[in-house]
């Protein structure tokens, strides 16, 4: 079983792009195989299990969320594309969330799946600023930001046409940098679109279970379609001649060869793995936005705490927000807070436990090559960190120490362990900051999808290995 | 093939690709794209089930063909039955 030489397509990398290109691909009656270095999959999307107890890594909700019935969305083209019906994703809404700048939080726009929230916070709290928020979301809808070969634009410079209050400004950034932007302090205004589209006039969801609920539909899809597979199996060269990629070494020292090869696993990363080296080009640097979280788990609901309403809030509390790789190994000025218990379940539905993660900035140069105990040390008195920071944005606790007596048990990942899991190089979450639409590389089979490809978030992730995989192989018979 | 199972073979390929769309009242001489939410790469996917279903190859100069129910059934069926003819 799984022991073929030579496939139609070889996929490098078995997260969310990935899979999705090989449902696709395998669906068309294409041999695909899809070879991941890592023992399970959805790359920066996963979840891992320590003393019987699943946590996720990665997605804190899944952006794009429409209703049943909203077409022509990221979402609904990619139930299409994959033939998966909605249900199975078992999609279910946020309750709020909140954008919260100053020291304690004093300024707070709300937001939820229904733009008009979030239209109407603007409006209560910048009257001055409403009518250019109008104008701005309709150049945002009017965008076209599937297109393979827009020119980019600088998104401050787009937005300050509209919006004159830095505050405000700011405050629109930051969960969209945060969710997704690769490049320090501004956006691509296209980038910016697609963001703005999926967390404000589309929405958050989750389903029950987390991401491992996705990744199994999108396993099973794939399996069915008559994909194979090969975990624990990284590709470590790409073999190239006369401009093309003529096999690929695997881990194990074995080589298949593909008539084409799509590589998910980010643009530097894969550009060094062929040999001989063909580089018409310099190779895109990899990019430097990575992040810490912890992850706390409570023996109660959030609820008890006080912390029953909001889904998602991103804080900053300084007079700007700062997107920007720190000079030191963690920024507790800004984040972002999930907690996933803040979906809406249903009436009978809770989470066994109540959950409570902070992403920060992070800088991978000062965690990556720290001895062991000095790391283990540095998490430690970063979690307390990151824990401070992030409460002064939430509702006052009942008693000081609620916290720290409800808690059973944390994790928390750096930049290293980004690395170590993903293969991303310098803990890049967003990969480069230089996009490639097209997916093209320096050999004439090979492809990109996936973080570098540049459509963001885990629906533009699916959207990049389908449009890939259209564009490039499908398309072409 | 008649033209209305032609017209099936392409109405069941659009129940698959677009599970959400209501096809109870398709007009078979009005543009699909007026009537229902698909877009290139919809179109993309009923050529290609076309093919896997059906082995019937529409280049993409023909694409235009299919744009009503009425135009697929005019350009598909001949090839259906050409088909069928060979085998």
């Amino acid at each position: 079983m799984n022991t073929r030489s030579h496939y139609d397509v070889a996929i490098i990398g078995a997260g969310m792009s990935g899979l999705a290109a090989g449902i696709r691909l395998a669906h068309f009656g294409k041999r695909v195989c899809i070879f991941e270095r890592h023992n399970t999959v959805g790359g920066l999307n996963s979840f891992y299990s320590i003393g019987g107890r699943k946590f996720d890594v990665g997605l804190h909700a899944m952006t794009n969320y429409v209703r049943p019935g909203t077409k022509g969305t990221p979402l609904g083209k990619l139930l299409r594309q994959l033939r998966i019906d909605r249900d199975e994703f078992e999609l279910c809404e946020q309750k709020q969330s909140r954008v919260a700048f100053g020291p304690r939080g004093e300024t707070s726009l709300r937001f939820t799946n229904d733009f008009g929230v979030l239209e109407s916070e603007v409006a209560a709290r910048f009257p001055g600023q409403i009518d250019g928020f109008r104008r701005l979301t309709t150049t945002v809808r009017s965008f076209d930001d599937v297109s393979l070969d827009a020119a980019p634009v600088s998104a401050r410079q787009i937005v300050r046409q509209h919006i004159t209050d830095p505050l405000l400004e700011d405050m629109l950034f930051c969960p969209l940098m945060y969710y997704g932007s690769a490049t320090e302090h501004d956006m691509e205004f296209g980038q910016f679109v697609i963001m703005f589209k999926a967390l404000f006039l589309e929405g958050f969801a989750r389903p029950f279970d987390g991401v491992r609920v996705i990744l199994r539909v999108l396993l099973e899809k794939y399996r069915a379609a008559g994909g194979e597979r090969r975990m624990k199996c990284g590709v470590k060269q790409i073999i190239s001649h006369d401009g093309r990629a003529t096999a690929l070494v695997l881990d194990t020292g074995d080589e298949i060869s593909a008539d084409q090869v799509i590589s998910s696993i980010g643009a530097p990363e894969t550009a060094r793995l062929i040999q001989p080296a063909v580089l018409t080009a310099p190779p895109a640097a990899p990019g430097r936005l990575s992040f810490v979280e912890t992850i706390t788990i409570l023996d109660r609901q959030p609820a008890a705490l006080g912390w029953g309403n909001d889904t998602i809030i991103f804080f900053n509390d300084s007079a700007r927000f700062d997107y920007a790789c720190p000079g030191a190994q963690v920024d507790p000025r800004s984040g972002v807070i999930c907690i996933p218990n803040n979906f809406d379940y249903g009436p009978e539905l809770q989470l066994p436990e109540g959950i409570f993660r902070c992403t920060c900035l992070a800088n991978y140069a000062q965690w990556a090559h720290l001895p062991d105990d000095v790391y283990q040390a540095d998490k430690q008195r970063w979690y307390q960190a990151l824990q401070k920071s992030a409460q002064r944005f939430l509702p006052a606790l009942p008693t000081p120490d609620a916290l720290s007596v409800a808690t059973v048990t944390t994790d928390m990942f750096t930049p290293r362990t980004i690395t170590k899991f993903t293969g991303h190089l310098g803990g890049a979450i967003y990969g480069a900051t230089q996009k490639n639409r097209q997916g093209r590389t320096d050999l004439a089979n090979l492809y990109l999808c996936g973080t570098d490809q540049g459509f963001l978030g885990i629906v533009g992730a699916m959207l990049s290995g389908i449009s890939m995989a259209n564009y490039h192989i499908l398309q072409k018979g | 093939m008649t033209k209305d199972e032609c017209k099936k073979v392409v109405i069941d390929i659009i129940a698959d690709i677009a599970p959400d769309e209501d096809l109870s009242t398709l007009k078979p001489d009005v543009r699909l794209r007026d009537q229902l939410q698909l877009d290139s790469m919809d179109f993309l996917d009923i050529v290609m089930e076309l093919r896997k279903r059906h082995s019937i190859e529409v280049p993409e100069a023909d694409y235009i063909q299919l744009a009503s129910l009425d135009s697929c059934a005019n350009y598909l069926t001949p090839k259906f039955n050409a088909l069928s003819a060979k085998s």
